[in-house]
């Protein structure tokens, strides 16, 4: 008698729906473990946190101002890992979004004030899109590793972000952090703490959505990382296709970073490097690459972190909490998701 | 083994198969693709278990659960894809895995043994050579080595000279010669008459899933097992228009396809030409250079030498693109891994070929509803058994998968038509309308290209059958002019000059 | 010289706790598991090892631990992976940030009452001093290396013996073949789930033990998100080591004096040539560029320079 997983014959819808709301649950319950573990009231503390992300409506904003960078990472990221790419570089192209905006605000004077916002955006995404495509060409003509590549290119990054505020570019008082931009260029609020970047973010959701489900690209794309041997017999370029999705992730990364940058620190300093890439990964993987989906799991990922810093106020908890909340959804999900194409099997002895 | 049956999902791969082997004596078992080789190997050594039937090793009934089982029990098997890890050295391999291996294991006084039993059977290897630096045949010898150092009794050997070459097989024969003389006795699986003659004692001819005949080797010949392992001549014919080919569409000039890791090139300047309304078919075990020649024309491997043209302009070394544009349609072997993508819809696979057109698309956006009444019409057409065109293309029968690679290829087909064992896996009736599909097509005009391993279908579908062996085209004969014994001779091997010898 | 001296003993002393992680995750990533959790799993260790050497004054008590936590964290990450065949990636990335969470969050929470429960800002009554070694230490430079913790001494034996495990023993061989291999490794009756479930183990039980002789040794306090990204220096050590237990030496050495050199500099407010952030991401621009042109170079033939070919790969017995 052993157990054994055997693959389905059809994709079950019903796991895929399950699976993540049982994560949820699960890791609902393994947290309040961890709260009571440590002298605090489980209920009170989740109660905090509600209060925290939705509370009232300055909380809420909060709440979508933070899911904003994570949702543009999220969707970043999906483009690659469409093409079964592992873009876990997205940290590092967030940064350079922000010292391309930086740098434009702060050198580009014979540009004119309107246009300075507009255009640090534009380059904040080239310069992460040039991020990007370096591992994604190195990847396309030598099948150079992607997944370790990218993941060394984010620290390169962020020291180099790092010596640009602390030095090259710091601003000439105060300990570190790059002049502030213009009060022109930062970005309009929406709805009270909410930025314009929402509109950017929306705007980005449908237009990927577009491309990846009703474009001939985006139906190559889906061809090339669900089989690519299949898709050179139809004579889709694997190589090219590759380079363009990595520079179109970069690129949507580095948004992410100019976007942010421009709507909240109105500079480059530190904290820059404030984890949306990496969570942007989870994101991505979570949403099955579907780019609605995006926007419920970033939204709900962030209410995780503005509630766990209201648990700091509440009840003077460790705001980390949220990252350990974080962290237990993923467990039980990653578990999980084999259930989606394969089942439990029992399987009696075999005859001889 | 005795009365052995085994079933597969939809399939019965053996029926009732018996089996006896006899130290120092080499049974070949013969059969085509599909036959139940493999699978009663696969039993022997443990991979599979049979649903009825036993198995004795020297007189005694045997229980094997796993590899180790027939391990221990002196049985070895050497499959197709050899079981090596390509940056460890010789010594490394053979005793990977070994039990009675101490903790530090003492290279020397292993790779002493390894040199020793290389020298007792003629098995020339480096011990510490690295593997993925060693010639094929070099592989396969450390493969044998492995299971003669484990104490292999009995060895069994899947195709083994498919890819060596004739030196390297007169070789192996040295080997077998030697272990021979001790005792051992060995199991080849093969396709090729040729081996057989040469290597077997006794040879046992296997066809869906049954025994036909079992002989000594010295009683037959080639054209006897030709005849055993295909069958009877033609069935039946199916209705077709008169043979009235057009001009040329697809001229193969001269082609070379060379083969990076030495040994010989996959493609020896290959001759062959194909005219409208006209189907050419190739003949020849799997393995003789056949999926080179599709994917040199298709654009998938370069060209080394000579040329490809189509309709009189030069494509050669195109890409797959351009060769697609050019009018050039492809059903590829192995339809899951390269026809389909498996996790994509019935609709979206048929509408792989065509996306690019005005047919689905406006300009760079796919409009869905084309997309849908496309694939609609494709399914209809062809009588594509799914519930709908959304469910996934993987969870469709074989039949069905082949369907729609058909029924996109034929929809787009713009006068070339590539078939590459298409009916390979099929049941009766998938099979019929595949082949129904291929005349179709040749009475329309076009040119089609099928490559096959059965000659009864080629004898009843192609207007030409060109025989490839080892890369090189051994012949081409109109189908009406020739015979089973004549291309089964031209397929292991034999052209005209030695057919006297 | 006497900078050069202090700078390798920053390095030595930095260096332990990189090599104990590095060693895990070789041995993690020869079996063909990839472990992106480093940084997760060091920090429970440390946090693991503080702890209980301050509630229990017991130094080897505080040292198991560290190891167990560490363990129990790589056990979670081989469940996934091995047996869920979860993405390596987004399990590696879910366990760090997991780990980090709890270990910033149980920092501030398992401390004594007396100060509020917070480790933050405890003082350590036991912690591994230097013992130095008479005559040796005083060679010149080099003398740094016999005037180190215990946990350092440990090392100058368990190196070569895990470099003589991978290579020279049956167990190193089997790792290596499921690694680059793991149908061959089943064929000839290796199991590779219990081999790549057992490495993974071990891997989070080092790097635990890293991360304790942080909190232990080299700043023996704890704060938060002390391990400061060398979780992460770690990943970038195994590949430019190229998943060789030996050269990991040579590695962590360059790679933990570059960082000892920037912190030096930084604590003197040195300004020199080469800027100090510079040097904290030239160990990821050194390890980023020697796996491009090694692979590169490398191209047709897969050399002792190439990850373990099934990296990452998931294996599923059935799969024939």
């Amino acid at each position: 008698m052993r157990i054994a997983l055997e693959k389905r014959d059809s994709k079950s819808r019903k796991m895929a729906v399950i699976i993540p709301l049982a994560s949820f649950v699960i890791s609902l319950i393994l947290g309040a473990l961890v709260l009571a573990a440590s002298r605090s009231n489980p209920l009170q503390a989740y109660q905090a946190m509600f209060n925290g992300a939705f509370g009232n409506a300055r909380r809420f904003q909060y709440t979508i101002v933070e899911a904003l960078p994570l949702l543009m990472c999220g969707l970043g990221v999906g483009i690659a890992f469409r093409l079964k790419f592992w873009n876990i570089g997205a940290e590092g192209q967030y940064v350079w979004g922000a010292i391309g905006i930086t740098w434009v605000m702060q050198f580009w004077k014979f540009v004119p004030i309107p246009m300075l916002l507009p255009i640090g955006l534009l380059v904040g995404m080239i310069l992460g899109a040039l991020w990007a495509g370096v591992p994604g060409f190195l990847k396309a003509q030598w099948s150079v590793d992607e997944t370790l590549t990218t993941l060394m290119l984010n620290y390169v990054a962020i020291g180099l972000a790092e010596y640009l505020y602390i030095n090259a570019w710091k601003a000439p008082f105060g300990n570190m952090g790059t002049p502030e931009f213009p009060r022109e260029t930062w970005l309009p609020p929406v709805w009270g703490k909410v930025h314009s970047g929402i509109y950017i973010a929306l705007a980005l959701v449908v237009i990927l959505y577009f491309l990846l489900y009703k474009t001939r690209w985006g139906f190559e794309l889906n061809m090339i990382g669900k089989n690519p041997r299949a898709a050179r017999y139809q004579g889709v370029s694997i190589k090219k296709n590759i380079v363009i999705a990595m520079l179109l992730s970069g690129a949507i990364c580095g948004l992410a970073g100019s976007v942010n940058t421009a709507a909240i620190a109105h500079r480059l300093t530190r904290g820059v490097d404030g984890g949306y890439g990496f969570t942007g990964i989870i994101i991505a993987w979570m949403s099955g690459l579907n780019p609605f989906a995006s926007i419920l799991v970033a939204f709900v990922m962030a209410a995780l972190t503005t509630g766990a810093d209201a648990l700091q106020i509440a009840m003077r908890l460790p705001e980390s909490m949220g990252e350990v909340l974080q962290g237990l959804v993923l467990i039980p999900l990653l578990a999980g998701s084999i259930f989606v194409e394969h089942r439990l099997v029992i399987i009696k002895k075999e005859a001889v | 083994m005795e009365h052995i049956t085994k079933h597969f999902p939809g399939v019965l791969a053996n029926d009732d198969v018996s089996l006896e082997l006899y130290p120092g004596q080499v049974l070949a078992l013969l059969g085509e693709n599909g036959a139940g080789k493999s699978t009663l190997m696969n039993m022997l050594v443990g991979l599979y278990r049979p649903d009825s039937g036993s198995i004795y090793i020297r007189g005694e009934l045997a229980e094997i659960h796993s590899p180790q089982d027939s391990m221990a029990l002196g049985v070895g098997m050497i499959h197709q894809e050899f079981k090596l890890v390509g940056n460890m050295t010789v010594a490394e391999n053979i005793v990977l895995g070994l039990k009675e291996l101490s903790f530090v294991p003492n290279m020397d006084e292993i790779r002493s043994r390894i040199r020793e039993l290389s020298k007792r059977y003629g098995l020339q290897v480096d011990p510490n050579a690295v593997i993925h630096n060693l010639s094929v045949g070099e592989q396969q010898r450390v493969e044998i080595l492995k299971l003669v150092y484990r104490g292999a009794d009995i060895l069994i050997l899947d195709e083994p000279t498919a890819v060596l070459t004739p030196g390297e097989s007169r070789d192996l024969n040295e080997i077998l010669k030697i272990m021979l003389s001790e005792g051992k006795s060995a199991i080849f699986i093969t396709h090729k008459m040729d081996e057989v003659i040469e290597f077997s004692h006794k040879v046992q001819v296997l066809r869906r899933g049954k025994t036909v005949n079992t002989c000594d080797t010295t009683t037959v010949t080639p054209k006897d097992l030709a005849n055993m392992m295909v069958g009877r001549d033609v069935l039946f014919s199916l209705d077709r228009c008169p043979y009235n080919p057009g001009g040329v569409k697809l001229k193969i000039d001269h082609v070379t396809v060379s083969n990076p890791l030495g040994n010989r090139p996959y493609l020896d300047d290959v001759s062959l030409e194909v005219h409208r309304g006209e189907i050419v078919g190739i003949a020849g075990v799997a393995g003789n250079g056949q999926t080179q020649l599709t994917d040199a024309i298709t654009g998938l491997v370069p060209i080394s030498a000579g040329t490809i043209q189509i309709d009189g302009r030069n494509m050669t070394n195109a890409t797959p693109l351009q060769i697609i544009r050019a009018g050039v349609s492809h059903i590829p072997a192995d339809r899951g891994a390269n026809g389909i993508v498996g996790d994509m819809s019935v609709g979206d696979n048929l509408a792989m070929k065509k996306y690019r057109t005005k047919e689905i698309s406006k300009g760079m956006v796919i409009k869905r509803s084309f997309l849908r009444a496309f694939a609609d019409k494709l399914i209809q057409a062809f009588v594509i058994k799914t519930p709908d065109q959304d469910t996934c293309v993987k969870f469709l029968s074989g039949g069905n998968i082949q369907k729609t690679i058909l029924a996109r290829e034929i929809d787009s087909c713009g006068g070339v038509l590539i078939a590459v064992y298409p009916s390979r896996g099929l049941d009766v009736g998938a099979t019929e309308a595949v082949r129904q599909n291929l005349i179709l097509q040749r009475d329309k005009g076009n040119a089609i290209l099928l490559i096959s391993e059965e000659l009864d279908e080629l004898q009843m579908v192609a207007d030409k059958i060109a025989v490839m062996f080892e890369g090189r085209i051994m012949g081409i004969r109109n189908v009406k002019e020739t015979n089973t014994e004549e291309l089964g001779l031209m397929m292991a091997g034999h052209t005209e000059a030695r057919r006297d010898a | 010289m006497e900078f050069l001296t202090r700078l390798l003993a920053a390095t030595i002393a930095m260096g332990t706790s990189l090599m104990y992680a590095t060693l895990g995750e070789v041995y993690t990533e020869k079996s063909g598991i990839l472990n992106l959790g480093m940084e997760g799993t060091m920090l429970m260790g440390a946090l693991a090892g503080f702890a209980t050497a301050l509630a229990t004054g017991n130094l080897f008590l505080a040292i198991i631990m560290a190891m167990i936590i560490g363990g129990l964290m790589s056990l979670i990450h081989a469940f996934l992976c091995v047996t869920m065949r979860a993405n390596q990636v987004v399990s590696g990335l879910a366990i760090t940030m997991f780990g980090t969470g709890l270990a910033n969050f149980l920092g501030q929470r398992l401390g004594p009452a007396s100060n509020n429960y917070n480790l933050i800002g405890t003082n350590l009554q036991a912690k591994f001093d230097n013992i130095a070694i008479p005559f040796l230490q005083d060679i010149p430079i080099l003398g740094a290396f016999f005037n180190v913790s215990i946990l350092t001494y440990a090392l100058y034996i368990i190196v070569p013996f895990s470099w003589f495990y991978m290579y020279k023993t049956k167990h190193g061989l089997a790792i290596r073949a499921v690694g680059e291999s793991p149908k061959t490794a089943a064929a000839m009756g290796l199991s590779v789930f219990r081999i790549r479930y057992l490495y993974t183990i071990i891997g989070g039980m080092f790097a635990g033990l890293g991360g304790a002789c942080l909190s232990l040794s080299f700043t023996p306090s704890w704060n938060d998100g002390m391990t400061g990204g060398k979780g992460w220096i770690v990943i970038a050590l195994v590949i430019f080591a190229t998943w060789n237990p030996g050269k990991a030496v040579i590695g962590t050495l360059i790679f933990g004096g570059i960082t000892s050199l920037q912190f030096s500099l930084q604590a003197a407010g040195v300004r020199m040539v080469i800027p100090t952030q510079f040097l904290a991401f030239a160990p990821y621009l050194i390890t980023f560029l020697t796996l491009s042109v090694m692979t590169i170079i490398n191209q047709n033939r897969k050399g002792a320079y190439a990850a373990p070919s099934a990296l990452a790969t998931p294996f599923a017995i059935d799969d024939k």
